[in-house]
């Protein structure tokens, strides 16, 4: 009796150890899921933080080149000529050369901030979109004035990933000079104040910065960029203003000569 | 999961090794092209854009 009990109680006892293999292999597979999602999260962190900044350094690298040959060709034909005019004439003549607007996404300018680091140089670009900011350097508000212009040359620029180009932002010192070279010249802008201000205040792109309706008399440079460093609740706002100008064939500011002979290779 | 894919690739133990680096290397070049630029636009740290020009 005791023996024919053993058979008897296998069928009842057979499938709770299947439903067990089941309930296993469910968890199993449920586990290294997460673990996969976990383990996607942090390849995420990093391609966003670092991965991103590699893609944006190389590419800005190469619209800066290709920006320096133009500027190059362009002023070939002026040496002879600058060569001749007093020194005097060359730098800081009058009012500044304003090149034409650049169309949509074509970068035009090239800008050097020695406080940023002595390599220091991104590609402006026209057009503030994702496509500007993410992959070609600093993006230009089109509907603001150009570099030299009376008004806000209004720029904005990553504070983190895609190139990080406005890390530094914050450890602009009042005096600090900004160099923006285009096809016409170099600009000197002197950096003046910050600002901490919630996204939706456009007003720091007017002419006058957030002072609407005023008549501008100034050549001012704005630029913004995202605040805190890791978010984007706020925006930084950097405003320059622009002290003189040299064209290109008098050759860069001395300060930025190491610079822009770099742009050029 | 990942034990039976590695059971089922073909081939001896030296290529089924090869093979799993080489499809975890295509998983990490798909994530990055395609997947982590789309999923890029949830994250807050990107826009450092004003105003009018807002983009999300």
């Amino acid at each position: 009796m005791a023996h024919a009990s053993g058979p008897s109680s296998v069928p009842p006892g057979s499938p709770a150890p299947r439903r067990g293999r089941v309930l296993r292999t469910v968890i199993q597979v449920l586990g290294e899921l997460l673990v996969t999602a976990g383990v996607v999260l942090l390849l995420f962190v990093a391609w966003q933080l670092w991965w991103t900044n590699v893609q944006a350094n190389d590419r800005h690298e190469q619209v800066v080149q290709g920006l320096a040959d133009t500027f190059d060709g362009g002023s070939r034909g002026g040496p002879a000529r600058s060569q001749a005019e007093p020194e005097g004439l060359l730098s800081d003549s009058g009012p500044p050369p304003v090149t034409e607007a650049a169309g949509p996404q074509e970068p035009f300018g090239i800008m050097y901030v020695p406080r940023f680091g002595e390599d220091y140089m991104r590609p402006l670009i026209s057009g503030v979109g994702p496509q500007v900011l993410d992959k070609l350097g600093l993006g230009h508000y089109p509907e603001t004035a150009m570099p030299g212009a009376v008004g806000n040359f209004a720029i904005a620029g990553h504070r983190q990933t895609h190139g990080k180009v406005l890390d530094e932002i914050h450890t602009l010192v009042p005096g600090d000079k900004l160099y923006v070279q285009t096809a016409a010249g170099y600009y000197t802008y002197v950096f003046r104040n910050k600002q901490i201000v919630l996204p939706h205040r456009s007003d720091v792109l007017l002419p006058v910065p957030t002072r609407p309706g005023a008549e501008s008399q100034e050549r001012i440079m704005t630029m913004t960029s995202c605040n805190p460093r890791f978010g984007d609740e706020e925006r930084i706002i950097a405003y320059s203003v622009f002290e003189s100008w040299r064209p290109l064939a008098a050759g860069p500011p001395p300060a930025i000569e190491s610079q822009v002979e770099a742009a050029g290779k | 999961m990942y034990g039976w894919m590695f059971r089922h690739l073909p081939g001896p133990l030296w290529m089924r090794i090869v093979l799993s680096v080489l499809l975890l290397a295509a998983a990490v070049v798909l994530l990055a092209q395609f997947v982590f630029p789309w999923l890029e636009q949830f994250t807050p740290l990107t826009d450092s854009t004003i105003g009018a020009a807002h983009i999300p």
